[in-house]
């Protein structure tokens, strides 16, 4: 009888130990981000997941940076590029006394290291970005050349992206292709340590340019997949800043009146990709699909005029995103604002399939990303579509396995998006030139082409819109690519957190935030 | 009991050997090129081929087998596609993660258990037996995704008094170590306990109305030794098999476990490999995972005869 207070008095004493409030970790120091994937191999060169360009933006900067309303400016370059030649040369000057966070020169050496380097190692994701570009010389320490096959107006928005992010000669020089273990590049804060789907942990960078820009000691990014538990992890103050907040979950926590919540149209789009011609895979010969929904324009039109993306955005979306019916989001600068969108218009889409003799109705199957999210979406264009007499069969896939599917030609129609290029080009060429590297649909039409392909060479600004406007009537109208929305990108952090500027590629730049 | 070890050991080796088939057969029926996971949704079709020619993702898939066992047998596992880090030293870091959260969850479970199932037994029948029945229904029937977000939303986001998430090394920092896995143990080990406590209880029961038991009454002995001495020792045998058998499911519960708190254990680990087709490294956790299964069966195997001395391997059709 004498034991069991004492056993009671010592549980209850651990109890409390472990329930004490922990103290606020060195709060003012640190800041603790939460992402919802685990980037892959922290290497400019090799990266392809966009959370990894998340990581990179806090300690591998570009010769060229992106702000709010996307205009590019210099970063590691002293001034916007010199272009001659017709536009075969492009010469970068460099910002002078520039270090590594290993404490090298980040000079002309370095960056034409750099860019052979993602032009030319094995198994580099840079490599077709920086194709155009057939050799990169030293002019003197703080200039480069470089010369290129042809005028290619979007290398300077690629320049500001993974390919024009000059990585630590020495270090690549001791870790080979084992980089990504310990990166080192130009940033105002350096890599410390990562575990694989746990943490990446920077510290401030002792060499970098401005180090006024760099107000924590540490950054910390933690691995939440989950929304729901990021979310709670965010209201519990374990995490300072929630990247990725659902729609639904955004409009509640704005309510809280707790937490600042950041939305920014992005560069992003989705859409509806109907497979035209792409019979047993994308490199292989187009073939007749026999389908409606593949041979007859009459169906995919009435396709388009049975949904409704401002109600689409509303249903799944809460309305927290933007709608959109071309591949450039309204935030960019190539937006055409004249354009009106196809109201929905469920009597005009009966009688084009009553044309195309469908009157009673037509059945196909539309792929979907077997998650929440797609789902959602799948069922909301089912619906609406139903009404014009569409029969929709929802297929859930994974998105790997889906992505296989459409590029062997098994998909009818599949809702995908795409992250999305600062530059048209990128939202465009691949998808819709003949042969694109990214035409699952197999259309092929020269005058798009020629139109696509123009607007890369011409480095006029209005003049580049106008052409995208005319390839975006002739996209539009063949409907291989049916555009819905652009997602927004929306984080939230605590209100103190003063100085974040949402940009619309979605990357969360820390550089200049700080405690209020 | 050499014969025995030996025999089970042999056994051992061939489920292993059948299973890295299985493994390395499953692994590759996953739909979806894992080339186009790796090089992403704008790799070209040079890309492509680059990342199948170093992985070896072009070979016949018998070669391609035998490459992978023959260095597995070795101990090199390959390397992670997506972190570049060998298998065998991503497995060294996350494994002792996620055997704390086991262990820790087996000790809440059996904290939990035992002597839920044993008062249940001696009062069956009673309000507290049908209570401790319904409690352990509770812990059967609550989904560890709702249990965990509960948990995180009531002692986290309302109270304050433990991390929503996360994991720091136990060398490090015991008192935070500890914080962190309270939660998700408890969540990993409530429905075994659930299972643990109605075997504990149907067992009691059972060895309660043996004759010898019985005996035991009948001299006088007092009932904390009849209960403890007499029947709890024979009472646990059958509680030990399932423990052995819900070892696996521990793991397994880990994952979604895992996820939930954002412990970066096995669990997390393997899902991650699976979504992007990180092929050497499901099959290298898959198999560590098997064999870790296989291995606490066979020590499972090896306790009954510690356990009660009439269990005699190999002789034991002999009896007595």
């Amino acid at each position: 009888m004498r034991r069991t207070p004492r056993v009671s008095w010592l549980v209850l004493g651990l109890a409390a130990l472990l329930v004490a409030p922990t103290p606020a970790l060195a709060q003012k120091k640190t800041l603790v981000v939460a992402l919802n994937q685990d980037p892959d191999l922290l290497d400019p060169t090799l990266s392809r997941t966009y959370v990894g360009r998340i990581i990179f933006s806090q300690m591998c900067e570009k010769l060229y940076e992106i702000d709010e309303n996307l205009r590019i400016a210099p970063q590691l370059a002293a001034a916007m590029p010199v272009i001659s030649d017709g536009g075969k040369t492009v010469t970068i000057k460099l910002r002078g006394g520039v270090k590594f966070n290993d404490g090298t020169a980040m000079n002309a050496e370095a960056v034409k290291f750099s860019l052979d380097r993602h032009r030319e190692m094995k198994g580099s994701n840079r490599r077709s970005e920086l194709e155009p570009v057939t050799a990169v010389e030293v002019v003197d320490p703080v200039t480069v050349r470089l010369r290129l096959k042809a005028a290619f107006s979007p290398l300077v928005a690629t320049l500001a992206d993974r390919s024009g992010m000059p990585v630590s000669p020495a270090a690549v020089n001791k870790l080979g292709d084992k980089f990504a273990t310990a990166p080192v590049c130009v940033g105002p804060w350096s890599f410390v340590e990562r575990v694989p789907q746990d943490r990446i942990v920077l510290e401030k960078s002792t060499h970098y340019f401005d180090p006024g820009q760099a107000r924590f000691d540490r950054l910390v990014f933690r691995i939440i997949p989950d929304d729901n538990v990021r979310l709670a992890n965010l209201r519990s103050g374990d995490i300072d800043f929630m990247h990725q907040v659902a729609p639904t979950d955004s409009v509640n926590i704005k309510k809280e009146g707790r937490f600042e919540v950041s939305s920014v149209t992005g560069i992003a789009y989705t859409g509806i990709t109907i497979n035209l011609r792409n019979k047993t895979g994308k490199t292989q010969p187009a073939g007749d699909l026999g389908t409606p929904l593949a041979n007859d324009p009459r169906v995919r039109e009435a396709l388009d005029l049975s949904l409704d993306r401002e109600a689409i955005n509303q249903v799944a979306w809460d309305g927290q995103y933007t709608p959109g019916c071309t591949p450039i989001s309204p935030v960019s600068p190539f937006y055409d604002k004249a354009r009106k969108c196809p109201a929905r218009d469920v009597a005009k889409a009966k009688q084009l399939l009553a044309a195309a003799g469908l009157a009673s109705g037509y059945a196909f199957e539309l792929t979907i990303v077997n998650d929440p999210q797609g789902r959602r979406f799948g069922e909301v264009v089912q619906g609406m579509a139903r009404e014009a007499g569409f029969n929709i069969s929802l297929r859930p896939s994974e998105f790997a396995s889906a992505l296989t599917d459409d590029d062997n030609g098994k998909l009818q129609a599949f809702v995908i998006g795409w992250s999305g290029r600062v530059d048209p080009d990128g939202n465009m060429h691949q998808f819709h030139t003949c042969g694109g590297s990214l035409n699952t649909t197999h259309v092929c039409d020269e005058v798009v082409d020629s139109l696509l392909n123009k607007a890369r060479e011409v480095s006029d600004q209005a003049e580049r819109a106008k052409l995208y406007r005319e390839a975006i009537d002739k996209i539009n109208a063949r409907r291989n690519i049916i555009y819905l929305y652009h997602a927004n990108y929306i984080v939230a952090y605590p209100k103190n957190l003063k100085g974040y500027k949402a940009v619309p590629d979605g990357l969360i730049r820390i550089k200049g935030v700080s405690w209020n | 009991m050499l014969d025995f070890l030996v025999r089970r050991v042999a056994i051992s080796i061939v489920t292993l050997f059948v299973i890295s088939l299985i493994v390395f057969a499953g692994v590759r029926m996953i739909p979806g090129d894992p080339a186009r996971v790796m090089g992403g949704t704008d790799a070209d079709a040079a890309g492509l081929a680059e990342i199948r020619q170093k992985y070896g993702l072009d070979d016949p898939i018998p070669v391609q087998y035998l490459r992978w066992i023959g260095l597995a047998v070795r101990g090199d596992l390959g390397e992670s596609i997506r972190t570049r880090e060998s298998v065998m030293w991503t497995v060294a870091r996350k494994l002792p993660i996620t055997m704390e959260l086991a262990l820790l969850s087996l000790l809440v479970a059996l904290a939990l258990a035992i002597p839920a199932g044993v008062f249940s037994a001696v009062r069956r029948n009673t309000v507290w037996d049908l209570l401790a029945n319904a409690v352990s229904l509770c812990g059967l029937s609550v989904p560890s995704f709702w249990l965990g977000i509960m948990l995180i939303l009531l002692l986290s986001v309302r109270l304050h008094w433990l991390p929503a998430s996360g994991f720091v090394p136990l060398w490090e920092n015991p008192l935070g170590n500890l914080q962190r896995m309270l939660m998700p143990a408890f969540v990993l080990g409530a429905g075994l306990a659930a299972v643990l406590m109605r075997q504990t209880r149907n067992s009691m029961i059972d060895i309660l109305s043996a004759d010898y038991i019985r005996t035991a009454w009948s001299k006088g002995l007092a009932s904390r030794a009849v209960i403890f001495r007499h029947a709890f020792r024979n009472g646990l045998i059958p509680v030990v098999t399932i423990l052995g058998l819900q070892t696996g499911a521990l793991m397994g519960g880990a994952v979604v476990t895992e996820q939930i708190f954002v412990v970066p254990g096995f669990g997390r680990l393997i899902v991650e490999a699976v979504f992007t087709r990180d092929y050497p490294l499901v099959q290298g956790v898959v198999l560590i995972t098997a064999s870790a299964y296989v291995l606490v069966n066979l020590l499972v195997d090896l306790s009954y005869s510690v356990l009660n001395p009439r269990i005699r391997i190999g002789g034991a059709a002999g009896g007595g």
